[in-house]
């Protein structure tokens, strides 16, 4: 009787979830006026009358990265929920979970293609990036994501684009900006060597610090298994006589290099890229040792203009956390597909390949610039990467301040 | 019809397998061609297919030769880039796509089979446990190999360098202006052109079925199993335990490789953390709940607890925690002494059925 019992609860339980789940979905999207009863089959026809564009966002909502994937599709919600509260243009968005894997990642995008997407927004993350661009190519989706940051991501397609800095651009940009402030310095590089971002920065870091005449003293590799002791690492940099570390990592092992080199009484600079962004919100860690570290990155939340404060009070109100710039990229990205669509006079009733080229076009056309929380005056080339000026900050009593 | 009823009944549960296969490739794929299938679902067919070929090799190892494999994913893992480096090299020798791909899925093959032939020699010559933890480990090595490794083609050749240092970029293999990078260490293999087809992943499970089905039913495989069943037994009547085992083995690697080049090649780009621990531990679970040794479970197994997650995306957040609660209903659910007994006696009634109609068609 008892293994019965065990079974009629378990079972109740799955429904439960299962009403739950049910709710989360798809949280302020009820008022649109297509049911969710018709996902798989419903023609696009369908929203024609309506004049609803099916915006699809993919990132990993559950697993190990989920941080930045639901960052970014809570913050395209946020845009999408504003441009309809706007009248005009309407959005219907869903966001599909790809847990960072790109087979997953690939069903991901299938499954919004059946629901009948005409746009969309992801992959968040490189890796399942690179394998929906060329599903996407192949299907001409015009996509454009948030936080991919490879070049392979938008490489030799053409309705692919980036919000986000590519890598290169990142590891250029970090040793441009050394080479310009603070030309003297010995670098020490501590990096993940199993992790494609991480490497891909310093790849071109190094190679250009080279050009630039940067002396890069000492480089230091970790991987996933071995991010929770840097103190070979550490020391080995104060030994080289490093006064300033370049981080090209995200900023969970960033946060265990600052205090295990706090604790061998090691005060370098400490130098991170867009991954860094997050320092401050590591639990467990003493933020006074990230006082005076610099990073690269495209949104500030203790910025003080009117749309970077506006964005910040609605989605603490909505999440109850501050966001990270995974979420000010998911909201740009909604609005520079907004802005777009309204300069290219793009209309639902038209195919979603027509609707491809018209975006294309008009992403690559001179005139189109979009300003938003991760930059003023973003425009692309016809190779899909961002072009926008990057904003190096200094941490200043816990908060982000120009230097 | 006395054919029919000498037939021996493992011969007709392999044909039973083989005509299923073909029968549910066929409803598909003509509901493919005709387009009634949803994007998802087709999206779902070739890493069916890789997961029922790497299910069906992993049963080879852990049901009918009894070793415990944790690595199946690292042979997956070595066929994928070997067959990604093969069929996208020889893009400009061998221009038709289908060739290039079994070439892929042979090259694949092939290198998996070293890498099986190389963890085998040293570890089944051992008893107990040890073929588990050294798979486990050669899972991980495979990982971390392929991180370091930086591949690229150019007019000259392959161009192949081992970056162990971690400090040297794609730069590093001087290639000329044709250049391609195919696999560029941590972030893997970009670019892929996309060979892989449904038919093609049909036609790899059926020669994984025709494979491991022979081996099982022939006189190779009856050692193996009394090897499995009494090692000393075995020994005394002279059979090589290394040699059969090493048999199943390799087979299985192969097999294993020759899915991984069909994987890789579906998608536009592969890094090597996804064949994991956790692939492989799922790949057992296909096994383990299909039932092992039984052959037709793993196609089974595999299919469904594939699908399964992909159509719980209905549940959102709660995608996995449903997933892991209906693999538990599942155990219980086949071990349940009720359900059996249920099953158990549905079997004798098609069996009587089965030699009531025989003996009927005997008497004609």
């Amino acid at each position: 009787m008892k293994k019965y019992l065990a079974l009629l609860l378990a079972l109740a339980m799955v429904f439960a979830l299962a009403a739950c789940g049910g709710d989360n979905a798809e949280p302020p999207a009820t008022d649109a006026p297509e049911g969710d009863a018709t996902v798989t089959d419903a023609p696009v026809a369908e929203n024609t009358e309506a004049g609803v564009f099916k915006i699809g966002g993919i990132g990993p909502l559950t697993g190990d990265a989920a941080i930045y994937g639901t960052a970014a599709m809570n913050g395209a919600q946020i845009a999408v929920d504003e441009i309809n509260a706007l009248g005009g243009i309407q959005f219907e968005f869903q966001a599909q979970d790809d847990v960072s894997v790109a087979e997953t990642s690939v069903n991901a995008y299938n499954t919004l293609k059946d629901w009948g997407m005409q746009a969309l927004i992801g992959p968040v993350t490189t890796g399942p990036a690179i394998s929906v661009s060329a599903e996407a190519y192949n299907d001409r989706i015009f996509a454009l994501t948030p936080s991919a940051s490879s070049a392979d991501v938008t490489a030799d397609k053409d309705n692919m684009f980036q919000m986000c800095f590519t890598d290169p651009n990142q590891g250029v940009s970090a040793a441009d900006y050394m080479a310009e402030n603070m030309p003297d310095v010995k670098i020490a590089i501590i990096y993940r060597n199993d992790d494609a971002y991480s490497q891909g920065i310093r790849d071109t870091f190094v190679s250009e610090a080279e050009s630039k005449g940067l002396s890069v003293v000492y480089e230091g590799t970790f991987t996933q298994d071995t991010q929770t002791d840097f103190s070979v690492q550490v020391a080995a940099a104060q030994a080289a006589g490093a006064d300033m570390v370049f981080l090209p990592i995200y900023y969970t092992p960033a946060s265990v290099i600052l205090t295990q080199a706090n604790a061998i009484g090691y005060a370098p600079t400490f130098f991170g890229v867009d991954g860094m962004d997050g320092i401050l919100t590591v639990e467990g860690f003493d933020t006074s040792l990230a006082e005076g570290v610099m990073l690269l990155t495209p949104f500030s939340a203790t910025l003080s203009d009117e749309l970077t404060v506006n964005f910040v009070t609605e989605y603490e109100s909505r999440h109850g956390e501050t966001p990270n710039q995974f979420a000010a990229d998911g909201y740009d990205c909604v609005y520079a597909i907004y802005n777009a669509i309204q300069a290219g006079n793009i209309t639902p009733d038209m195919s979603t390949a027509d609707i491809c080229d018209a975006l294309i076009d008009t992403f690559t056309s001179d005139s189109f610039s979009v300003s938003g929380l991760t930059g003023q005056g973003m425009t692309w080339g016809s190779n899909g990467e961002v072009s926008k000026a990057p904003m190096a900050f200094v941490i200043q009593d816990g908060v982000y301040v120009l230097p | 019809m006395k054919r029919l009823k000498d037939v021996k009944g493992t011969t007709k549960v392999d044909f039973a397998t083989y005509l299923g296969v073909t029968i549910a490739f066929l409803i598909v794929y003509a509901l493919q061609l005709d387009g009634r299938l949803t994007n998802s679902v087709e999206s779902w067919l070739v890493p069916i297919c890789c997961f029922i070929v790497m299910a069906v090799s992993l049963n080879l190892v852990v049901g009918i030769s009894g070793e415990l494999s944790l690595g199946h994913a690292g042979f997956m893992s070595v066929g994928a880039f070997s067959g990604i480096t093969a069929a996208m090299s020889l893009s400009s020798a061998i221009p038709l796509a289908p060739v290039r791909l079994v070439v892929g899925i042979v090259v694949g093959a092939l290198c998996a089979a070293v890498a099986g032939v190389v963890v085998g020699v040293p570890v089944l010559r051992l008893r107990g446990d040890y073929l588990a933890i050294v798979t486990l480990a050669f899972g991980q090595i495979i990982k971390d190999l392929i991180n370091c490794l930086l591949v690229g083609y150019d007019s000259k050749g392959l161009h192949i360098i081992f970056n162990v240092s971690g400090l040297r970029s794609i730069s590093d293999l001087h290639m000329d202006d044709t250049g391609v990078a195919i696999i560029k260490g941590a972030q893997g293999a970009t670019g892929v052109t996309k060979l892989a087809s449904f038919p093609a992943g049909y036609i790899l499970v059926m020669v994984t079925l025709v494979v491991v089905l022979h081996i099982i039913r022939s006189r190779t495989g009856r050692a193996i199993m009394s090897i499995r069943d009494n090692r000393i037994a075995a020994e005394s009547v002279g059979i090589n335990v290394t040699k059969y085992k090493m048999i199943a083995f390799v087979t299985s690697a192969a097999l294993a490789g020759a899915a991984g080049a069909l994987y890789g090649l579906n998608y536009g780009g592969l890094v090597s953390s996804r064949f994991d621990f956790n692939t492989s531990i799922l790949v057992l679970v296909y096994v383990v709940l299909g039932g092992l040794g039984n052959i037709w479970g793993s196609v089974i197994g595999a299919t469904v607890l594939y699908i399964l997650p992909e159509a719980l995306r209905d549940f959102a957040d709660y995608r996995m925690l449903v997933y892991a609660i209906v693999l538990i209903l599942v155990m219980i659910a086949t071990n349940n002494p009720t359900i059996k007994t249920l099953f158990g006696k549905l079997t004798a009634l098609v069996k009587r059925r089965g030699s009531a109609a025989a003996a009927k068609g005997g008497a004609q």
